[in-house]
């Protein structure tokens, strides 16, 4: 579904954040991106939605080169992704249901679809009966539910999430993982940016390594670090 | 684009309005100020345009025969200015009744007559009126030409003046119409901009779950918008108010200037000032958001 092609980001101050990846995700699997902070996890993450261009290489997304695209059409790519971050992001002013809604709002969703798929997404991220609470009456993990759900509610085929256990306890970071697991067992393809080397280890998934903006690793069922054994 | 969708752009438009209300206020008002001086300025140059038109279709060309011309000359000048196609109307007045009109007026007694003898001092005369008031001025310089003809009068100087007039009250108007629109521009452009950055967040989010462009700049174009309309409204409804009270003391203490109180000439105004108070509107947030809604 994800194909990079020889990808390079240089911002405008100089800083080389990506060099030379090279890189293809199958749809419906589940990604790590790990590494060391400042490594590009977050830039790999913005180019994929198109926050940011690369200074080089082809990035290609569903067929579509997401170089060649006009920037009209980037609405409607990102229509195709969900993104999930540290802080939430969620409108403080607007209840739990209107946050969610508001992802349908903006897309021009009908009314109907929206009063009927609300509630079911807020059932299933298991927040039903918390629809009417401002974020501020949440825990950060049920803060982190609604922005999953808000990211999961246009039904997107990709969901990007960058660090969204970041500001969480182990218990409730596990419990998000489990979440998105389940979205991804529905058929989601999850990439996730993580510093959480526990969660890497035990959930055995694909792990793609940065250093210095480039791949050192990318392992089927891999862990956080480089495994020992096999090293030696 | 879908109802819901207008419904939704117009309830974003207001809410924000409402929540910097104080600024919208200062907006709305520089946007009101700016237009009544346009309102005003207009008024008095359509007005000054319409009493030099009055004055100058009511002006009438003296073309005064030479005083040795014989009687045969004079009517055939005479038809020459008949058949000309700038004339509406030739009124030959004989040099007998001229005197006659000129000792009504003077009075028969006058020392001035008794001075004269018998002798009329006074030449044949043409009044002409022209059938544009524009061709005054140029059917004026040519009658004079006819070989002839003495000398040829017509009421220039009012007529200049009045258009002067009006020159430099376009000139003024414009001038401070132009700065005070600035303000105005720049008023509404520092509302919408207060407006954006209050909102980043919501217009981060809609970014990421893919509102196409419009869509979100929508909203902000028309709080500008509205803004600029309310501020034309009261412009307009001031100006009415004004406007009608100047006509109604105008018209019983001074009948004889001639005001205009048509309604198309007060429609015209209404929908110059609104069009200009939506578009200073238009303008202002289009300027915050190129510079500050990256989308
Ligand atoms: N908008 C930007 N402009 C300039 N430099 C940037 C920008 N964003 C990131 N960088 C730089 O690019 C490099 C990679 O940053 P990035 O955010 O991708 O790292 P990261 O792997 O996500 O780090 P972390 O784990 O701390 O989130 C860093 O050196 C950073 O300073
Ligand atoms: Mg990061």
């Amino acid at each position: 579904m994800i194909q990079m092609f020889n990808v390079s980001k240089t911002y405008s101050n100089g800083v080389k954040a990506l060099l030379d990846v090279s890189v293809r995700i199958q749809k419906g699997s589940f990604v790590f991106l790990v590494g060391p902070s400042g490594a590009g996890k977050s830039t790999f993450i913005k180019l994929l939605f198109r926050e940011e261009r690369p200074s080089g290489g082809q990035i290609i997304f569903n067929g579509r080169s997401l170089i060649r695209m006009r920037d009209k059409d980037v609405p409607h790519l990102r229509r195709q992704m969900g993104v999930v971050f540290q802080d939430f992001r969620l409108l403080p002013k607007k209840t739990v249901f209107e946050n969610v809604a508001f992802a349908m709002e903006v897309v021009e969703g009908p009314v109907k679809k929206i009063r009927q798929r609300v509630p079911q997404v807020l059932d299933m991220v298991g927040l039903g009966s918390k629809a009417n609470l401002y974020p501020h009456q949440l825990s950060g993990g049920e803060q982190q539910r609604v922005s999953i759900a808000r990211a999961i509610v246009n039904d997107p085929m990709l969901i990007i999430a960058d660090e969204p256990t970041g500001n969480l306890d182990p218990e409730t970071a596990k419990e998000i993982m489990d979440l998105l697991l389940d979205i991804n067992r529905r058929g989601t393809t999850i990439i996730m940016a993580t510093h959480a080397r526990d969660i890497v280890d035990s959930m055995r998934q694909r792990v793609i390594a940065i250093e210095g903006g480039r791949v050192v690793r990318d392992e089927e069922r891999g862990s956080y670090e480089k495994e020992k054994d096999t090293e030696t | 684009m879908k109802i819901r969708t207008v419904a939704y752009i117009f309830r974003e438009a207001f809410r924000s309005m409402w929540q910097n209300s104080w600024m919208s206020i200062a907006s709305v008002s520089t946007v009101a100020v700016s237009l009544l001086i346009l309102g005003l300025s207009l008024v008095l140059v359509m007005n000054s345009n319409h009493l030099a038109d009055t004055i100058e279709s009511e002006l009438e060309i003296a073309v005064f025969m030479q005083t040795d011309a014989d009687a045969r000359e004079v009517q055939r000048v005479g038809e020459r200015i008949g058949n000309h196609d700038k004339v509406s109307e030739v009124i030959f007045v004989p040099k007998e009744e001229g005197l006659a009109n000129m000792r009504r007026t003077l009075g028969d007694q006058s020392d001035y007559f008794r001075a004269l003898g018998n002798e009329n001092p006074l030449p044949d005369m043409y009044r002409v009126k022209a059938s544009n008031p524009n061709d005054v001025a140029p059917l004026a310089s040519e009658l004079e030409g006819i070989s002839s003809v003495e000398k040829v009068r017509y009421g220039h100087g009012v007529v200049e003046q009045i258009l002067s007039l009006t020159y430099w009250v376009r000139m003024g108007g414009i001038a401070v119409m132009g700065l005070i629109g600035a303000a105005a521009v720049f008023l509404i452009s520092t509302t919408i901009r207060l407006t954006v950055f209050a909102r980043q967040k919501e217009i981060t989010i809609m970014k990421y779950v893919g509102a196409t462009n419009w869509f979100i700049r929508w909203p902000f174009l028309l709080e500008g918008m509205f803004l600029g309309f309310f501020g034309s409204v009261i412009a307009v409804s001031f100006l009415f108010f004004t406007y009608t009270n100047v006509i109604t003391y105008v018209q019983s203490y001074i009948p004889f200037v001639p005001l205009r109180s048509d309604t198309d000439f007060l429609v015209t105004i209404s929908q110059i000032l609104l069009a200009t108070g939506v578009f200073i509107g238009a303008l202002g947030s289009t300027i915050s958001l190129r510079k500050f809604l990256k989308v």
